[in-house]
């Protein structure tokens, strides 16, 4: 009896090892992580994605074949291991980690980047990350020498093309999930639509951490739809949710009361605030007041007669810093370090005014012809932070002598206003800025382009210097030298700051709230800010916020 | 008078002094930054504190008064005159004028009208000055503002149709004008008294919304609409708490104005 019980304990210990010891491989320890997408996703199509709800699921669930560091801002081996761009600019060549699988099981081979490419350049699809892609005239050709290997000529040089794969996640030629099947740290498990997107923890991932251990820690992540940004903060702030991506000034100072160590800021992020003076030929505005937008000491001047580092530190509690061009120091390599450094300086102001025919009378500035210099300034209306800005900046110019009226709008009307009638006279407004090339800014100086906001859509530029902007971005553009590019570059900030077409008034820390309970959190200037080294986090237990392992 | 309705009546009074004088009165002007000191607690240079830009929050307060005090009851006796014209006038004639002014209420509360004071605002030109801003939010206010109050009035109309002393009016060959405005006003100024003391902080508090769509009193000129507008920040005011005194003075002048009014016992 006693060998008959033996015998059964012993195969039970037998049957049962394998739960006991083999329990990680099939599910990790890291627990649940909870957050906030601010709309619903509008699809799962990595290469459809155009908002940031989408973006994050991109973010999260897509593979890539280079990925850029959000910290380092060094682009890193992901799919690929190595990539090699042609010395002419138009091809690139990736070779490829081997034994790898999409979520659902199907290999990963050089035939999904080839079909990948393809379809992120079917004009039919209007993948608006295909447009980063379109060079020029004529077909990419993508050819497959091995399973391992990719090579992609496109028809005309794409300036930073390898950067362009950080957006491209490689899609499954042969799986039956289509986009559902990923090759990113977690896959789409669940969707509610209004309510939640759930994602789950991607086995055959591919990354490892340092001990070899597989990636990513956290089980799993509930993304919950919520647009009001109070309750999110509600939220944060009951344990419910555990990072907030993006957080406001304001919020960020009530959360840094409560909870000190909950509260990131990262510094001077991508985004600006700045104001412009309307310098459309055909705006209803009277032909004197086109001719004061339309002098560069006047614009200058201004700029010169705002105190930033008031605007920094009243409006955004001190998490802003002065602008000092198109290009936030936060990016690295493009920022031109050489700009003059903003200085408020209310007498020099007038001294420029004065050179450029303008006069001070009793206490009112007034141009050559006797015109009382006045303006408005149109803003969104419900942005609080635009408000007080655009209401300290009439008290400095009122130092100079000129009268700033303020108006909001609501958006669409401005809209329409900035685009369509022209009829304002300055408008403040601020810039997401999302992408650290300079490529991406190619809609807004091009004196051709929609966004070149002061004076849009011209036939040919209206004054040299624009002529000089067009063609150092069209250079920078086509240049594959980054070294040639980056001095192009430098040459377009330099003529935006001496002309000051934009006003730029402050540059915004990015900021965030993470939970003490995330472990592994490093937060980035770069978007997504809180999550860009998702892989690696994992909840611990932190009573103090509720949160849960 | 009570003693109630004379401490209501000196109140006003003195808020009405205070208005009056507030350019003498204020320790600096209402639009003055003090950067050195945004949010700053009570002092003897502040006695209210400051707002978030550094503005003392006293003469922001008693410039604020002025604009409100003077435009609100203008922009309600507006809307009430609009009322009781429509309301008294459906009520007694009834038949098909009654039923085509109701018909036009119900069909103006329907309306979307925020669209349409966002189209109109989008209309205008923009280098309007404040003040003329200020004028032109309080009157699309009146304008727009009478379709609650006309269906009961109307109603109230309706109830004395057909009372006794109208019976008598008529017979005597009393013509409608002189029935509308001898028999049945004086019967209705309560109600119309109501409606225009309930539509005051009604219309301050429409101007703060407005003001958050861009449609009402504009920086940097204050109103106790955009006064109260500082409540979005529900933690600022709980550890400042003397940035609910524009609500305090809301509340105080709106039950004084309603105490020093006669009942409706006794006007009738």
């Amino acid at each position: 009896v006693i060998r008959r019980v033996c015998v059964v304990l012993a195969l039970t210990l037998v049957l049962c090892w394998p739960s006991f010891v083999g329990g990680e491989s099939t599910s990790q320890t890291g627990g649940e992580l909870h957050f906030c997408l601010r709309g619903e996703p509008k699809t799962f199509n990595p290469l459809l994605v155009e908002e940031d709800a989408s973006e994050t699921i991109r973010y999260l669930t897509g593979g890539v074949l280079i990925r850029l560091n959000r910290q380092t801002q060094v682009l890193e081996p992901g799919l690929a291991v190595s990539w090699k761009v042609s010395p002419d600019g138009r091809t690139i060549k990736f070779h490829l980690r081997s034994g790898l699988h999409f979520s659902d099981g199907t290999p990963f081979t050089s035939e999904d980047v080839a079909y990948t490419v393809k379809a992120l350049m079917d004009p039919q699809l209007h993948s608006p990350t295909g447009d980063s892609f379109r060079s020029g005239e004529g077909q990419v050709d993508v050819q497959t020498p091995s399973l391992d290997t990719v090579v992609i000529t496109f028809p005309a040089p794409v300036a930073g093309l390898e950067r362009l794969f950080d957006q491209v996640a490689i899609l499954s030629a042969h799986s039956q999930k289509k986009e559902m099947a990923v090759l990113g740290p977690f896959y789409v498990a669940d969707y509610s639509p209004g309510s939640y997107v759930l994602l789950h923890r991607n086995p055959n991932y591919w990354k490892k951490d340092k001990e070899g251990k597989p990636l990513p820690y956290l089980d799993s992540i509930r993304l919950d739809i919520q647009r009001n940004r109070d309750i999110e903060l509600l939220r944060f702030r009951r344990g419910e949710i555990h990072l907030i991506n993006a957080l406001d000034a304001e919020y960020f100072d009530r959360l840094q009361k409560e909870t000190p160590a909950a509260a990131h800021d990262a510094g001077p992020g991508l985004d600006s605030e700045f104001m412009w003076f309307n310098q459309v030929p055909a705006a209803p505005l009277p032909e004197y007041k086109k001719n004061w937008f339309r002098t560069t000491e006047f614009r200058k001047a201004i700029s010169m007669a705002i105190n930033r580092a008031d605007l920094s530190r009243i409006v955004y509690g001190g998490h802003a810093h002065p602008a000092f061009g198109p290009v936030s120091p936060a990016n690295h390599f493009w920022f031109n370090a050489a700009l003059p450094v903003p200085q408020y300086d209310s007498v020099g102001a007038l001294r420029l005014l004065a050179r450029a025919g303008f006069r001070l009378e009793d206490e009112m500035l007034r141009d050559s012809s006797g015109n009382r210099i006045d303006f408005t300034v149109i803003t969104n209306s419900g942005n609080k932070s635009r408000e007080q800005m655009a209401t300290m900046i009439q008290q400095d110019l009122s130092q100079i002598g000129i009268k700033v009226n303020l108006v909001t709008l609501d958006f669409p009307s401005l809209i329409e206003r900035m685009t369509r009638t022209y009829d304002y006279e300055a408008c403040l407004l601020g810039l997401v800025n999302t992408d650290l090339d300079p490529n991406g800014q190619m809609n807004v100086w091009l004196s051709s382009a929609e966004n070149h906001q002061w004076n849009p859509k011209q036939a040919k530029p209206a004054t040299a210097w624009e002529a000089e902007l067009d063609r150092l971005m069209r250079a920078q553009s086509s240049a594959t030298n980054d070294k040639k590019r980056k001095s192009d570059f430098d040459k377009v900030q330099q003529i935006v700051a001496e002309q000051q077409p934009f006003i730029y008034l402050v540059n915004k820390d990015a900021m965030s709230a993470i939970s003490p309970a995330v472990m592994g959190s490093s937060p980035s200037v770069l978007d997504p800010h809180a999550f860009w080294n998702a892989e690696l986090l994992r909840l611990g237990a932190d009573p103090a916020l509720g949160a849960q392992k | 008078m009570n003693p109630l309705q004379k401490v209501a009546a000196i109140i006003l009074c003195m808020i009405f002094v205070l208005m009056v004088f507030a350019t003498i009165l204020v320790p600096a002007p209402y639009a003055r930054q003090f950067r050195d000191a945004p949010n700053a607690g009570p002092s003897t240079a502040h006695p209210l504190g400051t707002d978030a830009l550094g503005r003392d929050s006293l003469s922001r307060l008693l410039y604020g008064t002025r604009v409100s005090l003077l435009l609100a009851p203008a922009a309600a006796l507006l809307s009430t005159l609009i009322a009781a014209l429509l309301g008294s006038a459906a009520g007694l004639l009834g038949g098909w004028f009654e039923r085509i002014v109701l018909a036009v209420t119900d069909l103006s509360l329907a309306l979307p009208w925020l669209f349409l004071l966002l189209t109109i605002r989008a209309m205008l030109p923009l280098d309007v000055p404040p003040m003329v801003s200020v004028i032109i939010a309080f009157l699309m206010m009146g304008l727009l503002g009478w379709q609650a109050s006309v269906r009961v009035i109307c109603a109230a109309a309706r109830g004395i149709r057909d009372s006794d002393f109208l019976l008598l009016a008529r017979s005597s060959g009393c013509k409608p004008a002189r029935l509308l405005l001898r028999h049945v006003a004086p019967n209705l100024r309560p109600l119309f008294y109501a409606q225009f003391w309930i539509s005051i902080p009604l219309f301050i508090l429409t101007e703060a919304n407005l003001s958050i769509l861009g449609l009402g009193v504009m920086e940097p000129m204050p109103s106790w609409g955009n006064l109260l507008r500082g409540f979005e920040d529900f933690s600022a005011v709980a550890a400042n708490p003397w940035r609910l005194v524009p609500l305090i003075l809301l509340v105080i002048v709106v039950m004084s104005f309603q105490l020093v009014l006669p009942s409706q016992e006794v006007t009738q």
